[in-house]
């Protein structure tokens, strides 16, 4: 087994002429808990799309080995919310990548799927129609589909676009537990709320500047040149990232 | 008199056919309607007239050259489409139109008697041979030999594309194979309705099921039935009134439709006023 489970060297790519990220590199290893932040249209999405195979790369290779199982949240879904499937089904076909294109779901298989769903409190709507859930109750069941193959590594693009307040707190509360196996990758455009989880930081806006655990210091916060805005009152616990090298 | 109906060669082969069709295209229906893909169909259904105007000019079996040409749009439009640098409905607007042109070149051009257009514009159910049963046994097996054992991931493609390809599932490989399948149950169904009536073959049992189910196997099998259904009572009708077999077949589907909105409605309607 690698050391690490996905590894981006020297990744460019962008529309037409103009590159959208470039030279990234970076490296995931076991029970990270990454944070990627950056502006809109800083690259973020495309280095996760780029993980996941959706895009390759105009220069550049990514490495996952085998047998790394990845649990996906895309940011935003592709699927058509009239196609007849349960959320029981959604869930399950989480199991895609594990169970191969010849996939009949086994009693276990089941039980993880109503497990999963109990997680995310989607447990009574099973067997409805995925079309008939609110957009905050449809991103609790694609959570349940990233989490059910129980992966080694989970990619969550903006996790808490559509949730309420307090599904998003307990979602939180979910990852930093399953942190002590999983390893997680979580886009966000706004860091503050889960700063205190979070192990390392990714900054995209073109580039990728990496920042290990415990840099923190009050001062580089004026030079901060990711552009977003954290603006707290009181005792919130808070790290502060070093500038970034040109 | 019913059973008068059944003494007639050509009757049996229509019965058999109407059995046949169903069965293949309530399954490839289905999959057309949920992945919206209707459109597509009718570009593919029209592109084949094309291979239909060809074999008639070299002087093979028209069948045979509408079944390429089908196959070669399907793929075609899926192939540009993978790139969605294009528009994918302007592409099948030219496709329909560019494959009717070609087939009215080529059948004008092609010396001696000019064949009946109107049979492949408006098919004859009456006119199945046995060799026409033979091709549509065989597509049917082709179909259930893709749709038994790869059920689930066909469905999971079909809802979420992006997300199959992420799981590392060969997506293109079953898209390909299935617009082929599409093209072959189009082109089939050419004999039976014809080109212009092909759609409603495909589509109409389809949302009469989706009016009673959510579930995918269950909306197949509602298909398969009510086109059986649809086939059996206008083949009747059809031959009582003496009217078009294909025309009479739609407009039961149709009316099945129809009946089954009503009684989906009065049946939430009902479910509605109980809650109260």
């Amino acid at each position: 087994m690698s050391d690490y489970l996905v590894e981006l060297k020297d990744i460019t790519f962008g529309y037409r002429e103009h590159p959208v990220v470039e030279n990234v590199n970076l490296t995931i290893r076991e029970k990270d808990f990454i944070g990627m932040i950056g502006p809109n249209g800083g690259g973020k999405s495309t280095i996760i799309k780029i993980i996941m195979g959706l895009i390759t790369p105009w220069k550049g290779t990514v490495t996952i080995p085998n047998q790394v199982e990845i649990g996906y949240l895309p940011q935003y879904q592709s699927f058509d919310n009239r196609f007849p499937i349960s959320v029981c089904e959604v869930v399950l076909s989480g199991l895609m990548r594990k169970n191969g294109v010849l996939a009949h779901w086994s009693r276990q298989n089941k039980k993880l799927a109503r497990e999963t769903l109990e997680k995310v409190g989607m447990a009574d709507y099973a067997h409805k129609p995925i079309g008939e859930l609110s957009g905050g109750q449809m991103q609790r069941v694609f959570i349940g589909r990233a989490l059910i193959s129980q992966p080694a590594l989970l990619i969550l693009d903006e996790p808490a676009t559509y949730v309420d307040n307090r599904f998003e707190k307990e979602l939180y509360q979910l990852l930093e537990q399953i942190n002590n196996e999983v390893s997680i990758l979580l886009v966000s455009h706004d860091v503050g709320q889960i700063l205190t989880s979070i192990k390392s930081i990714a900054c995209v806006n073109r580039r990728l500047h990496y920042h290990p655990s415990n840099q923190i210091t009050e001062k580089i916060l004026a030079s901060y040149d990711c552009p977003i805005d954290i603006i707290t009152h009181g005792p919130i616990p808070h790290r502060v990232l070093p500038t970034h090298k040109p | 008199m019913i059973l008068e109906f059944f003494n007639y060669q050509f009757i049996v082969n229509a019965l058999l056919a109407s059995l046949l069709g169903s069965i293949t295209a309530g399954i490839i229906g289905t999959y057309i309607v949920t992945r919206r893909m209707v459109f597509i169909t009718g570009g593919i259904t029209h592109a084949s007239f094309g291979g239909l105007g060809l074999g008639y000019f070299i002087g093979i079996n028209p069948m045979l050259g509408a079944g390429l040409f089908g196959i070669l749009a399907g793929l075609g439009v899926e192939f540009l489409s993978k790139y969605r640098k294009i528009r994918e409905d302007s592409v099948i607007a030219m496709t329909w139109s560019f494959g009717m042109a070609v087939g009215i070149i080529f059948i004008f051009i092609t010396p001696g008697y000019a064949p009946n257009l109107m049979s492949y514009l408006f098919g004859n159910i009456l006119t199945v041979s046995n060799a026409d049963l033979i091709a549509m046994a065989i597509l049917m097996l082709l179909v259930l030999g893709l749709f038994i054992p790869f059920f689930r991931i066909i469905q999971f493609i079909t809802f979420d594309e992006d997300y199959a390809i992420t799981s590392r599932i060969p997506v293109y490989l079953f898209k390909y194979l299935l617009i082929s399948l599409v093209a072959l149950t189009a082109v089939m169904y050419i004999r039976v309705a014809g080109i212009i009536l092909v759609l409603s073959l495909l589509t109409i049992p389809q949302n009469t099921a989706l009016l009673f189910s959510n579930n995918l196997w269950k909306i197949i099998l509602l298909s398969i039935g009510f086109g059986i259904l649809g086939s059996l009572i206008g083949l009747i009708i059809s031959y009582v009134w003496n009217i078009p077999s294909g025309a009479s077949i739609i407009f039961t589907l149709v009316l099945i439709y129809l009946v089954g909105s009503v009684i989906r409605n009065l049946h939430t309607a009902i479910r509605v006023k109980r809650q109260r």
